[in-house]
């Protein structure tokens, strides 16, 4: 059983105790641990169930490998689940619970799947959910899905906040081990803008733990004397709790840094994601140690044999009073050497090389612990807790020679290093024999965008195992005890058979053995990826830390090829999980996207409008009153505006300036119709098409002077129309003398819109407003109520209309003028809908409605708004394409329902018969859809087949119930002569 | 009936009136601002001598130059925004007309357009950075960076020694100044 030592412990601090609770039983642990040192150090050793089998598992790593101790963390909105327990420090009142089990750790019913595991092997799943084909949905999935899964997910939005930052460097180290400090000494020295991040809050790295000597200095002494000069340099910055998860092209790092995690209400962001540009990165990210692969290798209590001497060194918690080591290198007899240090009995250590003679063996055996050579484990003893192990031949099938009782296993196979961010963006590896691992080739790096090397891997992450290798990089003096060589052992006994294969695990998280990724192999799996996913091995949340290289060794034998031959799965970011709060930063609640705001907002909210989003504006659809439905209220809008006089906050209108002795000419290359014509003083409705003739936009331009025009632009497409202008103005007319300003913000757009419209504006004064003065489709400037305004006289409803532009610092103040002038006239703000009806009413087209991307302006019968005189515009060459040239297209028209109801939007009018793909044959569809509180029944725009030819013509539309019989009608609905806008 | 509401109010706002918050820096939306727009050949000769008759020279790629009551940025290859006192724009723009009119050349008065924000305070730059991707340490004092602030559009330069200004599009003030808000609240200093 696990316990925590009286004395040592190089992390924490004894003298502030924090209390924590594990499924609700309430433990207490050290200012220093983290929660898996907390937990161990509280005697809690089994953590978790297996995601497929259930089985039992407790720690086996110290770090980010950590595979098996997920826990499911706080509760309520701070509920988290799958919280890396080795990586999360201990903070006071952490509410931790196990996952993956039912009803209780200790008792899971889920544990038959173990018992059954031979009927659930690699595939399971694949072969045998086949068929019937409905009962994957409703059968299978549902139930599988409810058996599978680490921990629930939250169900409360997340209280905490996150955020990000950008930064730049010219050189980013990665790791604040030794090498890191050393890298980054070397180049802050060099006067370079460095950062150094670590993703634990501890500098150091291993070396404090695993001892050694640097420049005549004990390991930490160093550390802390080259964190001193590395603190005095201004160009150094340094960071911990940062892990560096993921390196893009051309230097782009992201970084994820805990900033508040351990003090859920101080007020700090929780994380913060780091968005970093980066000359060079420098990888000094270390290695991973490998599990070996033997019966049983799961058990709680057996773990990696560094994570062992973390445990006792770091955080002074044993991981069981007698340890057994197995090992195929010499590093694993410092664990040995850690835990007689501690006072703690290394029962033996079993290497699975035939002799062991090197330094560190020989300093274990003064010690007095027994050696056995050539000897592996058959199998690890108990299910809850290890309780033995059973030794063998390394080179036998797993005849027991002897069985060894303990309680705790520290395991080693080597160790891997770290090569994820030196392979994300494309840095190649190589195989090094001598110590069974894949290395960065510094002779292929991830390239820059000068084609230079923009990653450098150095210590151990560059396959420098041990402490005088990694110091020589960086021209350090410094001694450990010198390794001899390490034997590639990738399954424990050599010659073990299926039954103890099929309890060798290769990745503890996805519950994938020896004999899976063997099954694969003879079911004809090559390809690592293919396998990777057939077994699911490093698909885990662990992404394969400790399993990757056991696992694609085990492949490479049953291919019967060498492993680099075999190669690896690809390194993606990021390296550890990272939060969605992280990744969300400030984009949540009020601020999840830019929501723009005319000058007049303010007014809109007060009186309770009921919004209609445009683009990124949030437009009054409707002003309800009282109880008033808004179909009630969009109507009384409507008469209101047709009888007296409504107001339209026209602001988000798109309105650009073009400028130049071009101008004309540009806008007769934009437009269908011919604009260099216009007169000074006077508007033109226009049409734009893109160059496949589809239409794309509309508005009114209205000509400024004689080299300047006010193009308006609907309210969504005002951006897009600037860039338009922009795009063809600098890439292919770019000798054109034209400019462009986006105005749209700068004005305030009032509607005002009625019969008694004139009234409103003679009683503000200013301007003669008369029929005779101020002329349909003219545009004059001067002053309204004192307001500097320009007004344009075009009309979208059909009635008398004064568009009024003032400067947007006094639109709301000309918005109030309007209503207090007009309150005995019967003024009322009208919202999009009934702009959008009345429109209708009129037969005027709205984008959006009426196209859709395939539209050209001849289907909406616009052929009057194309010039034939012009040589050319954008889209006339499309619009001559056989295709779009044929009379027999559909075509718009008004519909009126027969029963005067209103048709669905969308609404289709099938045809018998089907075509080639099986649909329904059609005749045509809904555009547009209305009550007409005007003329009091249905009305709608459609696009029908040769729809202009068939005025008249009954045709069933579908509609909400059954089919709905209409009529082909003129899309003009009211005022067909147009006489009352012209007044 | 026009006399009342014109009583109501008769002087220009702007899109937050001056809204301010005090984090670990202060922002403050700075009101009214004058602003205009140029669009010209950078080196022609009568748009040299209209600055100068203001006391500013024409700015060099992403650089601005300032006199006492007028300041002027580099936008971009043909593009030049000058700041002034926004009771003067409309004057400004103007005279400025007036001084390009034999060129090709726009000028035009953005100042409603447009929202202006000060972030000041030791700190400033941390609440910045937080949502611009902008290298303040090789920022030059006269440089101006045409950015964006989190999702939308956006310039900043540094306007003291403690001090940054940020120009954004006046239909989204609210959205920056929530961003600055957010980015300046006590507990998120960076360093």
């Amino acid at each position: 059983m696990s316990t925590r030592l009286s004395k040592g412990g190089r992390l924490i601090d004894r003298a502030t105790s924090l209390s924590f609770s594990f499924n609700g039983k309430p433990m207490h642990g050290f200012a220093g641990d983290t929660l898996a040192s907390a937990l161990l150090g509280a005697g809690q050793s089994l953590l978790g169930r297996s995601f497929k089998y259930h089985r039992p598992r407790g720690l086996v790593g110290s770090g980010a490998e950590e595979p098996n101790a997920l826990v499911s963390m706080g509760r309520n909105a701070r509920f988290e689940p799958d919280q890396r327990t080795t990586t999360t420090e201990l903070f006071a009142g952490a509410e931790l619970k196990s996952q993956n089990h039912w009803p209780s750790l200790n008792t899971d019913i889920g544990e038959i799947n173990d018992k059954f595991s031979k009927f659930l092997p690699a595939g399971f799943y694949y072969k045998t959910f086949m068929g019937p084909r409905a009962a994957w949905k409703h059968l299978y999935e549902p139930i599988i899905r409810h058996s599978a899964g680490l921990g629930a997910a939250p169900k409360e939005a997340d209280p905490d906040r996150y955020e990000q930052a950008y930064t730049y460097a010219d050189v980013l180290v990665v790791g604040g081990g030794v090498a890191g400090l050393a890298a980054a000494l070397k180049h802050g020295a060099a006067g370079k803008r460095v950062w150094l991040v670590e993703q634990t809050a501890h500098w150091g790295g291993r070396t404090p733990v695993d001892g050694g000597q640097i420049d005549g200095l004990d390991p930490q002494a160093w550390v802390d004397q080259t964190l001193t000069r590395l603190k005095a340099m201004p160009n150094v910055t340094l960071r911990t709790r940062f892990m560096a998860a993921g390196l893009h092209d051309h230097g782009y790092v992201i970084g994820y840094e805990s900033v508040g995690e351990t003090a859920p209400d101080s007020g700090k962001p929780r994380h913060r994601l780091w968005r970093m540009r980066v000359g060079l990165t420098i990888t000094a990210t270390g290695a991973i140690e490998r599990p070996l692969a033997f019966a049983g290798n799961d058990v709680p209590g057996v773990m990696l044999a560094s994570a062992v001497r973390d445990y006792v060194v770091n955080w002074a918690v044993s991981p069981g009073d007698r340890t057994v080591i197995v090992t195929n290198n010499d590093d694993a007899y410092r664990t040995a050497l850690a835990l007689t240090e501690a006072g703690l009995t290394v029962p033996a250590i079993i290497d699975a090389r035939d002799s062991a003679i090197g330094e560190l063996p020989e300093l274990a055996r003064a010690k007095g612990i027994r050696v056995l050579e050539g000897r592996g484990i058959a199998r690890a003893l108990g299910r809850k807790s290890v309780t033995g192990v059973q030794i063998c031949a390394q080179a036998g099938e797993g005849g027991a020679v002897e069985d060894i009782a303990c309680d705790c296993v520290a395991m080693s196979g080597g160790w891997s290093p770290v090569v994820h961010l030196w392979s994300h963006c494309g840095g190649k590896l190589t195989w090094d024999d001598s110590h069974a691992m894949f290395r960065p080739d510094p002779d292929r790096p991830p390239l820059g965008d000068q084609g230079q090397a923009m990653v450098q891997a150095v210590g151990a992450a560059n396959g420098m195992l041990q402490l005088q290798d990694v110091m020589a990089e960086a021209n350090v003096p410094a001694f450990a005890e010198a390794e001899a060589a390490m034997s590639a052992v990738w399954l424990m006994p050599a010659g073990a058979g299926e039954a103890l294969k099929a309890k060798a695990f290769l990745d503890f998280q996805n519950d994938v053995k020896v004999s899976d990724v063997q099954l694969a192999a003879r079911e004809g799996f090559e390809s690592v990826e293919h396998t990777k996913r057939y077994t699911t091995l490093g698909m885990a949340t662990d992404q394969g830390k400790l399993s990757n290289i056991n696992g694609l060794a085990i492949l490479s034998d049953a291919l019967g090829q060498p492993i680099p031959a075999t190669g690896t799965t690809t390194f993606r970011p990021p390296y550890t999980p990272i939060s969605l709060g992280a990744v969300t930063a400030e984009a949540k609640g009020d601020l999840f996207q830019p929501l723009r705001r005319t000058p007049i907002q303010s007014w809109h909210e007060a009186h309770h409008a009921h919004w209609e989003p445009v683009g990124q504006w949030r437009r009054p659809y409707t002003y309800p009153r009282g109880e008033e439905t808004h179909r009630d209220s969009v109507n009384r809008e409507i008469l209101n505006t047709r009888e007296n006089v409504g107001l339209l906050d026209a602001s988000t209108l798109g309105k650009i300036l073009v400028k130049g002795p071009d101008a004309g000419k540009f806008l007769d290359m934009l437009y269908t119709n011919m604009m260099s014509t216009l007169k000074v003083g006077k508007c033109r409705y226009g049409l734009m098409c893109n160059e496949n003739g589809f239409l794309m936009d509309d508005g009114v331009v209205a000509r400024l002077s004689e080299d300047s025009f006010l193009v308006h632009t609907t309210s969504g497409g005002a951006e897009h129309i600037h860039g338009w202008m922009e795009d063809w103005l600098q890439c292919e007319w770019w000798d054109w003398k034209v400019y462009t300003a986006n105005l749209t913000e700068a004005f305030a757009q009032i509607a005002v819109v009625g019969p008694k419209a004139r009234m409103i504006l003679e009683r503000l004064g200013g301007m003669d407003v008369s029929a005779d003065a101020f002329p349909f489709m003219a545009w004059q400037e001067g002053e309204l109520g004192g307001i500097p305004v320009r007004v344009f006289r075009i009309s979208f409803s059909g009635e008398l209309s004064y568009e009024i532009a003032a400067p947007a610092s006094r639109g709301l103040e000309l918005w109030e003028v309007l209503v207090d002038a007009g309150s005995d006239l019967g003024v009322m703000p009208y919202g999009t809908e009934a702009l959008h009806v009345m429109r209708a009413e009129k037969g005027f087209i709205m984008i959006g409605d009426e196209t859709d991307g395939t539209v050209i302006p001849q289907d909406l019968n616009l052929n009057w708004a194309i010039s034939k005189k012009k040589a050319d515009f954008l889209g006339k060459r499309a619009q001559e394409r056989s295709y779009l040239a044929n009379p027999d297209r559909w075509k718009l028209v008004g519909l009126e329902t027969l029963d005067g109801s209103v048709l669905p939007d969308g609404s289709h009018a099938p045809l018998d018969g089907f075509n080639a793909n099986g649909q329904r044959l059609l005749q045509g569809r809904v555009t547009s859809t209305y009550y007409s509180p005007t003329v009091k029944k249905g009305i709608a725009m459609a696009l029908v087949h040769r729809g202009p030819d068939r005025i008249g013509e009954e045709i069933a539309f579908q509609g909400e119930n059954g089919m709905v019989a209409c009529r082909i009608v003129d899309q003009v609905f009211y005022d067909t002569e147009g006489a009352k806008q012209n007044v | 009936m026009t006399q009342k509401g014109q009583n109501k109010m008769s002087e220009p706002v702007s899109a937050l009136n001056g809204r301010s918050y005090d984090g670990f820096a202060c922002v403050v939306e700075t009101g009214l601002q004058g602003m205009i727009t140029i669009r010209s050949d950078l080196g022609s000769k009568p748009l040299s001598k209209a600055l100068k008759s203001l006391g500013v020279s024409v700015p060099k790629m992403r650089s601005f130059a300032q006199a006492d009551d007028v300041m002027v940025a580099w936008m971009s290859p043909d593009e030049l925004l000058l700041l002034c006192d926004h009771a003067r724009a409309r004057s400004l723009t103007a005279q400025l007309e007036q001084a390009l009119a034999g060129t090709h050349a726009l000028v035009v008065d953005v100042s409603d357009a447009r929202a202006m924000f000060t972030v000041t305070g030791a700190r400033a730059q941390e609440v910045v950075m937080k949502l611009s991707p902008i290298d303040f340490a090789t920022l030059a004092d006269d440089e101006i960076r045409r950015t964006r602030t989190a999702q939308v559009n956006a310039a900043v330069w540094r306007s003291g020694a403690d001090q940054l200004s940020l120009v954004c599009f006046r239909s989204v003030a609210g959205y920056v100044m929530g961003l600055l808000e957010v980015s300046a609240r006590k507990g998120g200093e960076i360093f």
